[in-house]
């Protein structure tokens, strides 16, 4: 298994998929073989921090772990797996309202879910009060909200006053990413935290959860 | 002289004064105003992206109230909503057309070329964007997937009854989408030209006659789309540097003819995927910066100024950068560390910026002026430098911007 964390690691994306299929032939458990991908995915993002690996390398791992997916789904049986495997926290995701970039927010979407998060990712262009919904439906420990333009400001804030009417403001942290947040952006969306990249965002979801 | 003409040359000078890195005397400050006059005006971006008079007088209002040391002509950026709606345009989505009224334009991301056509695209560029780029992006013109390949007409028997195809309904569709779209940009055009005379009658020099990109962001941004380009790094890096290679003399001809045809000899060129997070070192040398360097170096042999926006953090970029003639280039950062860049700059390139779009939007006065302060004491004591905000100022709030105008004419003396 270790020559598969190695393989998609090291952006060897073609021998990744052949030692995917070749374990899926041999009867491994595919849960094992999603694990070898999440501990993959940990040393890029890892990589990511140091400053070794950018965004090709998080896109493209990203993919490798779609293709798995793909590859995967047809032995996972009765559905149990890697859905039924306990989730680490609840994540509601979207990006806000009048903004419709998305790059950001599915590789938050992906770094999420392969690190146990149950992730409910609403789109692009999302008004405020489908978060406040969605809230009380889907009862998220973590609201992740995603905007690359200054106007994206106002529409973050719509959410957290939003999260504030409905009362649960103080039950649920809220992060924010986008290439124009910074602390003066996170202080006045009266968010929990900012970041400008997706592994940083995901450790911050994590030391939440730990906490 | 006039005063108007007399403010020109001194505007113009205390800009090229700051290129050549000298001291100017005072900084010049200039900022990329987006939609900012409409909202300064209290009309939304609908109204005036449809109402060249609209932007006209907003445009002049602002201009005039701010007295900035270059103009900006808004029409070919700005005003271009009928030109594009006649083309059914994919890649933007504006104010009416799946935005609300009062935002600015946004870039739809579009795989639009196929992993698998890079070869068609290297074969016969023109060919692929005919038949296959613009039906995908401009969808009114869909139906010239269908054309013939133009190099197969080629004599009297020999492909010219492919004519034929010019005839059938949907080309007819097509055809008058070409048309109006043609009018509604000789009517751009018009208030373009308008735009700038008065720009020079006000006393503003026109900040660039040109635009042009490197051509890893030509091809990531509008041919392969983000994603595609990033895996095509990994997948086919010998296609991507082909096409960028394609892609060069492109970027080069179409910015100089540009330049030359409205006399304005500087060039806007943005970053958009070789910053520090966005690409290695190892990625930068071998797929963005040798084309960029290039690009840059033919534009300055034609005497014309690069004014490079350089987006979001590109500390790790700034020893490549300096690799150019000195007192060429405009490097205007948005979040790079100003300090190391100007320590990295400082005999070579003129910086520009980086007042940042959160302080400006929700920011207060007194805050943006510190900032500015602190910009000027450590990058403009010896000339070689610009007052501008890090991005286009779309949402600042007006008080701000007035701040930063004020006090950089006020204490950059």
């Amino acid at each position: 298994m270790q020559e598969l964390v190695n393989a998609v690691a090291e952006m060897m994306e073609e021998q990744a998929a052949a030692l995917t299929k070749k374990y899926l032939a041999e009867g491994v458990a595919p849960l094992e073989i999603l694990n070898a991908y999440k501990e993959a995915l940990a040393i890029v993002g890892k990589r990511f921090e140091e400053g070794s690996y950018f965004v090709p390398e998080l896109i493209l791992a990203g993919e490798m772990m779609k293709h798995a997916a793909e590859l995967i789904k047809p032995h996972m049986g009765d559905g149990k797996g890697a859905s039924g495997a306990k989730k680490v926290g609840k994540f509601l995701l979207g990006t806000v309202e009048g903004d419709i970039h998305d790059i950001g927010k599915d590789m938050v979407h992906m770094l999420m879910e392969i690190n146990g998060f149950e992730v409910r990712d609403l789109g692009v262009d999302v008004p405020a009060k489908r978060f406040c919904d969605e809230y009380r439906d889907f009862q998220p420990d973590i609201v992740g909200l995603s905007g690359l333009l200054t106007l994206s400001y106002d529409s973050m804030k719509a959410v957290v006053d939003g999260l504030k009417e409905i009362g649960v403001r103080d039950k649920v942290k809220v992060i924010i990413g986008g290439g124009q947040v910074d602390e003066r952006a996170c202080k006045y969306v009266e968010a929990d935290a900012w970041v400008t990249d997706a592994v940083a965002g995901l450790k911050c979801a994590l030391q939440w959860i730990e906490h | 002289m006039s005063n108007a003409q007399q403010l020109l040359l001194e505007r113009e000078r205390r800009f090229n004064d700051a290129v050549a890195l000298k001291k100017p005397d005072r900084v010049p400050i200039a900022t990329m105003w987006d939609f900012f006059p409409a909202r300064w005006k209290g009309i939304s971006v609908k109204a005036v992206m449809y109402d060249p008079q609209l932007m006209f007088d907003s445009w002049v209002e602002c201009l005039d109230h701010f007295q900035p040391d270059m103009g900006e002509n808004p029409f070919a950026l700005r005003g271009l909503a009928r030109v594009i709606e006649a083309l059914d345009f994919q890649h933007l989505k504006w104010a009416g057309h799946g935005l609300g009224d009062n935002m600015s334009y946004q870039f739809v991301e579009l795989e639009v070329m196929k992993a698998d056509e890079y070869d068609h695209f290297l074969f016969d560029t023109t060919d692929f964007m005919i038949r296959r780029y613009w039906p995908r992006v401009y969808k009114a013109l869909a139906p010239l997937e269908n054309l013939p390949p133009l190099n197969q007409v080629i004599s009297y028997f020999w492909g010219l009854y492919s004519g034929v195809f010019l005839l059938s309904p949907e080309m007819e569709a097509a055809r008058n989408a070409m048309i109006e779209a043609a009018k509604a940009s000789a009517e751009v055009l018009k208030w373009a030209g308008a735009f700038a005379k008065k720009l020079i009658d006000m006393g503003f020099p026109i900040p660039s006659g040109g635009y042009s990109q490197v051509p890893f962001d030509t091809l990531g941004d509008v041919f392969r789309g983000t994603k595609g380009i990033m895996m095509d790094m990994y997948r086919r890096p010998d296609k991507v540097m082909a096409a960028c290679e394609k892609l060069l003399p492109i970027m080069i001809d179409s910015a100089v003819a540009s330049a030359k045809r409205t006399g304005v000899p500087r060039v806007f060129i943005p970053l958009h995927k070789g910053l520090d997070n966005f690409m290695s070192p190892d990625q930068f040398h071998k797929f963005y910066w040798p084309h960029m360097k290039e690009l840059l170096e033919a534009l300055i042999r034609e005497g014309i100024t690069p004014w490079v926006l350089a987006e979001g953090i590109c500390n790790n970029r700034l020893e490549a950068f300096r690799d150019v003639p000195p007192g060429k280039v405009i490097y205007h950062f948005e979040a790079t560390d100003m300090v190391l860049a100007k320590d990295m700059m400082k005999d070579r390139c003129c910086i520009r910026g980086n007042v940042p779009m959160s302080l400006l939007t929700v920011g207060t006065p007194e805050e943006v002026r510190a900032y500015c302060k602190k910009l000027i004491d450590t990058c403009a004591v010896d000339g070689g430098f610009i007052m501008d905000a890090s991005a286009p100022l779309s949402d600042a709030k007006p008080e701000n911007v007035q701040a930063m105008y004020d006090f950089t004419k006020d204490y950059g003396v």
